[in-house]
């Protein structure tokens, strides 16, 4: 199974991190990584810019509508995103709370349901879970 | 993994701690300033190190220190900035005389660290600051350390810090150890904080090499603890757990490789640490009155007991891991008592004995699936034993202990 671990959390400056703080994260991170890559079950790895760097688009309402900024202006955004594919939750929960975000954050799981595979969509979890039009 | 040199470098910055915590605690207890204590110790070793290279070291540095550090104070609490926040009334009158070394007899220094130990974990006090405030207090580690070893951002854990310390001010926690009466319901949260930076759980993967260096610390915390305390028998349990635990470190692998403990070459366990474990279970054992520390102490003797006689004794052990359970039955407790049963009354008693630990978490507890594909091994069941492993390794996420499931599942 493929789950993607969302990283939420606050966003903070370099300068609210300071040196010393930004280095730790970078080798936590680093460690972390290394250690999925290691167990065979890292698939993709993204560190995200912060959401200031984001922009929104939508024709939702008819027209098209470009704006600056993230989708939800929370407090918390996505940080970042970590593909694994791991037998089962039991497992990607193991590898989610060893996740350094967690110390500062909250990382969500969530499975894959299709995948695009060599021109075609291919379903990963249970058919019945899968949402009608992709039956 | 440590070497001598490093080991004679820890001994001598231990020496400088144990200053540090005790002077510490004498400065900070008679308003429970903990930051103007820091303040004024932080200023008298500025001053020794200004000092000390042309007139020499005093023959009791202790004793110099602590007379600095006290007319530091006794500056700050006369100074007009102080006053505005504080009524000089409310400044303990000894803090307001002038020190002179002649005042302090090099013996009649008191060791008020077991009243700092009790005010660092008092319920006043969240429980996740206590471990860090013992560590700054007693040890004089600095905010940024702490934060390393507990993988928080240091900015964030200072604020902790400064947090706690003030709340000790204001709410006017006082430092006292407490009465027989109160000491059964607030020693263990002393013994729990120290145990704390012993088994911080690991939120990073394996191989960042901090975890030694805290465990030591945590020893030696509970040594002073026990000695302080020389009439708790859990003082000594936790003191006897950590010492035991700890005497294996250099045979327990490296990150690329695990040994796991039946494996463990025992020349390479220290034996100075055993013998120390040992004392302290012993001392524990004479005031006959169990808990919960002694007992993972004494499953750690048990262990340890191979060195001098080549064997374990798995019945013994499962004895001790069923007082365990009956006492505290955490779910690492009792997957370690099926696998005793396991050892001791052959591996079907082990696997129902496992099927019997009802807790939802066992379901993604790795030592639980690792033991059952053991088990299962065992009797035979090689599907699935086969089956067992490969769920433990899902859920491991230590590469090297991977590694070493991943060889014994081949090797089956």
């Amino acid at each position: 199974m493929r789950y993607t671990l969302f990283l939420h959390y606050q966003e903070m400056t370099t300068d609210q991190l300071g040196e010393e703080g930004m280095e730790e994260g970078k080798a936590a991170f680093h460690a972390y990584t290394t250690a999925l890559e290691d167990a065979g079950v890292l698939v993709s790895a993204e560190v995200l810019l912060p959401s200031a760097h984001s922009t929104t688009v939508t024709l939702a309402n008819g027209s098209l509508r470009v704006q600056d900024g993230p989708y939800a202006d929370t407090k918390e955004q996505i940080g970042g995103t970590f593909v694994i594919d791991v037998p089962d939750l039991d497992a990607a929960l193991a590898w989610a709370e060893k996740c350094p975000a967690a110390q500062w954050g909250t990382v969500e799981i969530r499975p894959t349901s299709v995948r695009f595979v060599d021109g075609a969509w291919v379903a990963v979890a249970p058919l019945e879970s899968l949402p009608q039009h992709l039956r | 993994l440590m070497s001598s040199v490093q080991a004679a470098a820890l001994q001598a910055e231990r020496a400088a701690r144990a200053s540090y915590g005790r002077l510490l605690a004498i400065l900070a207890a008679p308003a429970g300033d903990i930051e103007l204590a820091e303040d004024c110790l932080a200023d008298a070793f500025q001053r020794a190190l200004a000092t000390w290279p042309e007139s020499g070291v005093p023959h009791n540095p202790e004793a110099w220190l602590l007379t600095a550090a006290r007319n530091r104070r006794r500056d700050v609490l006369k100074s007009a900035t102080h006053r505005t926040w504080l009524p000089i009334d409310a400044a303990p009158a000894d803090a307001l005389a002038v020190t002179t070394i002649d005042d302090i007899e090099v013996d009649s220094i008191p060791d008020r660290r077991l009243a700092l130990l009790f005010v660092c974990a008092h319920p006043a006090i969240a429980a996740d600051v206590r471990t860090p405030l013992m560590l700054q207090t007693v040890l004089g580690f600095e905010a940024t350390q702490i934060a390393q070893a507990f993988l928080i951002r240091p900015g964030a854990m200072a604020q902790r810090l400064v947090r706690a310390k003030r709340r000790i001010r204001a709410a006017r926690i006082p430092f006292i150890v407490p009465d027989s009466v109160r000491m059964p319901e607030r020693l263990p949260a002393v013994l729990e904080a120290i145990y704390g930076a012993y088994a911080i759980d690991w939120p990073v993967v394996a191989g960042t090499g901090v975890r030694d260096s805290l465990a030591y610390e945590a020893q030696y915390l509970a040594v002073t603890l026990a000695e302080l305390l020389n009439d708790e028998p859990e003082a000594h349990g936790l003191a006897a757990l950590i010492s035991l635990s700890l005497s294996r470190t250099a045979a327990r692998g490296s990150a690329d490789e695990f040994v796991p403990l039946d494996e463990q070459d025992t020349t390479r366990w220290d034996a100075d640490l055993i013998a120390q474990g040992e004392c302290h279970l012993r001392r524990a054992h004479a005031l006959a009155r169990v808990g919960r520390f002694q007992l993972e102490a004494a499953i750690q003797s048990v262990h340890c007991a191979r060195a001098a006689t080549g064997r374990t004794d798995w019945q013994a052990l499962r004895n001790l891991y069923d007082a365990l359970v009956a006492m505290a039955p955490t779910l690492g407790a009792r997957v370690a008592r099926a696998a005793a049963i396991g050892r001791a009354d052959g591996a079907e008693c082990g696997l129902a004995a496992l099927n019997e630990i009802g807790d939802a978490g066992v379901q993604r507890f790795q030592p639980a699936w690792a033991t059952r594909a053991h088990l299962l091994a065992e009797m035979g069941r090689t599907e699935d034993a086969a089956r067992a492993r490969a769920k433990a390794i899902s859920l491991t996420t230590d590469p090297a202990v991977r590694r070493y499931l991943e060889r014994i599942g081949s090797t089956l």
